[in-house]
């Protein structure tokens, strides 16, 4: 059976035809998973019982011609997600045995929409990292060439679904950690807007950036999940109320008369050249489905990893502060004082980056430094979110590469955390600003995927959607699948 | 050297609301350990805060009390630091942009001169949780209940400058939140507890001295206690040529004195930005409306108010008023029965509150209510007993618990009215004092009051005066 | 900024990190890099920019004051390290 090459779309057509179960849909997947995850190590924990008991229901519901949308489709989630009842490490050893006790608000939406958790993917310790090299877990390894890196922090999540361990994964992107692996795996991957998307019962990273969405083969399924995630959630005081509109009804509109803004910033320094082809082919490729092209300028673009790296570890040292060994997680052995408890189970239950964050943001913070290095930050956000504002005030969605460059070799930069985060350089003006933002692949560069990345205004994840769905209707980039999986 | 005291208090008044401040757990005092902590107030992974409605309107309300100015856009800071009873490893408070911004207090010093206390600021922040030391072999016991319970801390400027000041002002501010129904004052439970920050300088010196921050103190005695040690103490430091040092320190009611709580120099650092799981607190003039519309009458009003409405003297009035439960407990009085006030404020302020004194007991835990005094106090406006058994019917009642009507019947200590009754008792008092009669009817007038009590006491008190008064002058004028 | 292994020491308290010494002089390279890297952010004027802790424009919403958390006390304490008649323990704090 290949049903593994089908859409979710697909898949949820089959189901509603009963041309295949959700039992034998899991199933094949639970299979494949045991079959081949030993070569990615793409995944954390899997839980077959009770994927397979859930399928079940799920195929009763079917049978009866009832169920929710998404009913009896699988779906892994990455391991920053809380679920009750089941192993929640955020790929950390400070909760290598931490079974939550309460669903993360994105499991139980997916659950109630019907459908299967099959596992839960491996990722850079609390979701701090670019290459899943950051794993208390271990590496995990890029489905399209052994050796190098799925991209991170939802690595294993990408790579889990480019080999088609799952037809979907969920993941949460604070600088680029959905849409570099996306981009990095061959996949369509979604970052929403800041709020669309309930936080609740996601462990934190950097709270303001943090934003959860699907991995994806396609534009379409990348839709039919965020129909099931996105919406209000009144345990979480940053989700947005705005009423969610179909993602779907609008795929099929042409892209006659769209305004495409190309930043030059974009294509400057640091970028690869076969990277920059490929995005160049894409921009064609869009000219000739009717959209026109202009080129603009984000002019403190250049100055988005430097916000980001103060933002982001100065809000990741106070989350992590609640990892102390008191209530959960993981504590020393034998510590002779309140002080030693603190410093030995934070300084073993944590890995280096998470340390280096860590530190850096409370020296950012700390007295003497807040003005300089925090304060100034928040400034520097604001011209970086002001530059977009402008720019969405001539043309309706942003286009540029996702990443720099294609996946790279594993232990290249594990030595060197700058050249690591300059992986980003794309990716975290939009949770700076805290818009919607899509990678989906638009070619390849030496054997490796290359991604293409679409920014557009606030709460217009919709239009991102068509723009995506439209550019998969004359292309067939996201239908590349690595080879010898079968 | 003469040397001037500079005082500014830091209040945590606890808000009175159902529920936490970022969380759907119960805040009722006392539960099991831990039963009232949710996954939130535990600051498990994952899990975010949701202000709660209700802690927005009570600090509305306060500054609306105090003449305070309301922050439009306030917003919650995260104050980092590690403690097992502070269990996200840092506060959520409100540093750079607090809910109520300047307002006033009047009070008064020691010598009944009016001086105003201005407020700083009041900002809305959580509560952390209880460590229990004494319950466990070298461990200690954490009990996160209280994380999350929503407090209202309330900053006034230096401008008290002396033990009695800050005792007067911190007295007011716990009438003043009991008046405006957002805290209900209880010390002892530690829902009303002060920071004291004391320092000195030179008499005339406009230069504040080095401060000590004196932490916790829950009761007015203390308060006090703890500041004049403390201003001893850093007189004695200065004249002995030292320097105060700027550190938190510790009352210790025992030894009566204050001490340093730093076992060892630690430089706190508490990282404050903005906390980004709480956008901007948002607060719009309709809701200012809103609350002011529902606003309990605030003590001056009320003082005033009493004295047009009831006629009382302004200083019965102030006494009445001084606390939200004495005006309530009176203006029930009033209304149970029609009482009238003068009468009701001579029974509340005399023999309410000395038996109160008597017992050590707040006017809430009295064993008369309102509605059993206003059934005594009737009684005497209706003539059916005097004031005089009034009184021991009142001790009765305290102590038993039943109304004065069924302690009348009981006892039979209705007044005697009946003239035929009463003219019999009085013939026999004459009958059985010849002497005294003959001295009276010689010009003795006085005397009069020795029959009266005679009679009295054959009726055992229970003549009606006025009648006797009537009857009597006749007959001794024979 | 170039950081010395002292100030990591500090930092480290205060993050309470256990730091080996060992580690001290790498980890004062790594962070004086990301350091400098960041402080490129001095080539811009912010003067009177409005800071941004928060995307977008979003206020905060009211939760009604009802009760809502039922007491989970078992469930929420299986993931504790150590407690005993339903409190936490830590080592004795002293006061
Ligand atoms: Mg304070
Ligand atoms: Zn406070």
């Amino acid at each position: 059976m290949d049903i593994h090459t089908k859409t979710l779309a697909e898949q949820a057509e089959l189901l509603k035809q009963k041309k295949v179960s959700s039992v034998e849909l899991c199933q094949h997947y639970l299979d494949r998973i045991e079959r081949l995850d030993s070569k990615f190590n793409s995944l954390i924990t899997v839980d077959a019982e009770r994927a397979l008991a859930a399928a079940k229901l799920s195929d009763e519901k079917l049978a009866k011609g009832e169920g929710e949308a998404l009913e009896g489709l699988p779906l892994i989630h990455k391991d920053i997600f809380c679920t009750d009842g089941v192993l929640t490490t955020c790929g950390s050893r400070m909760l290598d045995n931490f079974i939550a006790p309460y669903d993360a608000t994105v499991v139980q939406r997916l659950q109630n929409q019907g459908m299967v958790m099959l596992a839960k993917a491996n990722m850079d310790e609390f979701a701090m990292g670019s290459s899943n090299e950051n794993s208390y877990f271990g590496n995990v390894v890029n489905p399209w060439k052994a050796g190098t890196v799925p991209g991170g922090s939802s690595g294993g999540s990408a790579a889990a679904v480019a080999a088609r361990l799952a037809p979907v994964a969920t993941g949460t992107d604070t600088g680029g950690s959905i849409r570099q692996p996306a981009a990095f795996c061959g996949l369509s991957g979604i970052k929403p807007t800041y709020g669309r998307v309930s936080r609740y019962g996601m462990i934190a990273f950097a709270s303001s950036l943090d934003q959860a969405g699907p991995f994806a083969t396609t534009a379409k399924d990348c839709a039919m999940m965020l129909q099931g995630m996105a919406g209000f959630d009144e345990r979480d005081s940053t989700s947005s109320d705005q009423a969610v509109p179909s993602y779907t009804d609008g795929l099929d509109q042409s892209l006659e008369g769209l305004k495409i803004g190309v930043p030059a910033e974009y294509f400057a320094d640091g970028l690869d050249a076969s990277v920059a082809q490929a995005v160049e082919q894409a921009i064609e490729e869009f000219k000739k489905a009717g959209a026109s092209i202009k080129p603009i300028s984000l002019p403190n673009q250049g100055l988005c990893i430097p916000a980001y790296y103060v933002v982001a570890p100065a809000e990741a040292s106070s989350n992590l502060s609640r990892f102390d060994g008191v209530r959960f997680g993981h504590r020393c052995d034998n510590p002779v004082d309140l002080e030693d408890l603190y410093k030995r189970s934070r300084a073993e239950g944590f890995g280096d980056e998470v340390k280096r964050r860590i530190l850096i943001g409370a020296y950012t913070l700390s007295a003497g430094f807040y003005d300089a290095y925090y304060l100034k930050a928040l400034q520097v956000r604001r011209l970086i979110s002001d530059d977009f504002q402008k720019a969405f005030n001539d043309v309706d969605v942003i286009l540029g590469p996702t990443t720099p460059t294609p996946a790279f070799a594993m232990g290249d930069k594990t030595d060197d955390p700058v050249a690591m985060y300059l992986n980003d350089l794309y990716t975290v003006s939009a949770n700076l600003s805290g818009l919607p933002a899509m990678s989906i692949p638009c070619g390849f560069a030496d054997g490796l995927p290359v991604g293409l990345q679409l920014v557009t205004n606030h709460f217009e994840e919709a239009r991102l959607l068509q723009v995506a769905h439209q550019y998969q209707q004359i292309t067939d980039w996201h239908t590349r699948a690595p080879e010898g999986l079968d | 050297m003469a040397w001037e005291t500079v005082i500014g208090l830091e209040i945590h008044a606890q808000l009175s609301t159902k529920t936490k401040i970022f969380s759907g757990a119960s805040t009722a005092f006392g539960a099991e350990p831990n039963t009232q902590a949710c996954a939130v107030d535990l600051g498990l992974p994952g899990v975010l805060p949701v202000v709660n409605a209700e802690v927005v309107r009570l600090a509305v309300r306060f500054a609306l009390a105090t003449n305070s100015s309301i922050t439009e856009r306030s917003q919650f800071a995260r104050k980092n630091y590690f403690y097992p009873d502070l269990p996200k490893g840092y506060q959520i408070s409100q540093m750079a942009l607090p809910i109520v911004g300047p307002g006033e207090m009047t009070i008064f010093d020691g010598e009944d001169r009016q001086k105003t206390i201005r407020i700083t600021r009041a900002h809305l922040e959580e509560d952390a949780g209880k460590s229990v030391h004494d319950l466990f072999s070298d461990q200690t016991g954490i009990d996160l209940n209280r994380a999350g319970t929503p407090l209202l801390e309330i900053v006034s400027e230096p401008d008290l400058n002396s033990a009695v000041e800050a005792v007067a002002y911190a007295k007011k501010m716990h009438a003043l939140v009991r008046y405006i129904d957002i805290c209900d004052g209880n010390m002892q439970e530690g829902s009303f507890r002060c920071d004291a920050n004391v320092s000195i300088r030179e008499k005339g010196s406009d230069v504040l001295g080095t401060r000590s921050e004196i932490k916790n103190l829950n009761s007015f005695r203390f308060l006090e206690r703890a500041i004049d040690f403390e201003v001893e103490r850093q007189i004695d430091v200065l004249e002995g040529g030292g320097e105060v040092v700027q550190e938190t320190r510790l009352y210790d009611a025992d030894r009566d004195e204050t001490r340093s709580m730093r076992s060892k120099e630690e430089a706190f650092d508490y990282r404050y930005f903005p906390d980004p799981d709480l956008p901007p607190l948002l607060v719009e003039q309709s809701f200012i409306e809103q609350v002011r519309a529902n606003m309990p009458e605030l003590p001056t009003v009320r003082t005033q108010r009493f004295v047009t409405d009831y006629e009382l003297s302004e200083a019965d009035a102030v006494t009445l008023t001084s606390e939200r439960p004495t005006a309530d407990y009176f203006e029930a009085t009033l209304a149970a029965q029609h009482i009238t006030p003068r009468l009701a404020a001579t029974w509340v302020m005399g023999e309410v509150f000395s038996r109160l004194n008597n017992d050590g007991l707040s006017l809430e835990q009295s064993p008369v209510n309102a509605e059993a005094l206003a059934g005594l106090l009737i009684r005497i406006q209706d003539n059916t007993i005097s004031g005089k058994i009034a009184k021991s019917v009142l001790d009765t009642m305290w102590e038993s618990g039943e109304p004065a009507d069924k302690i009348i019947a009981a006892k039979g200590l209705q007044q005697i009215t009946d003239t035929g009754a009463i003219e019999a008792m009085i013939d026999e008092v004459i009958a059985n004092n010849p002497e005294q009669l003959a001295e009276y009817r010689a010009g003795k007038d006085k005397l009069i009051s020795y029959f009266i009590g005679a009679v009295m006491k054959a009726s055992k008190g229970k003549a009606n005066p006025g009648e006797l008064n009537k009857l009597l002058k006749p007959k001794l004028d024979g | 900024m170039a950081l010395k292994e002292q100030d990591i020491k500090d930092i480290a308290h205060l993050a309470r990190l256990g730091v080996d010494d060992s580690a001290l002089a790498p980890l004062a390279a790594d962070l004086s890099t990301v350091l400098s890297l960041v402080e490129q952010m001095n080539s811009v004027n912010t003067e009177g920019v409005e800071p941004m802790a928060h995307p977008g424009n979003a206020v905060l919403r009211l939760r009604e004051d009802t009760v809502s958390e039922p007491n989970q006390r078992e469930k929420l304490q299986q993931a504790a390290p150590a407690t005993e008649d339903g409190y936490f323990l830590v080592p004795r704090v002293i006061e």
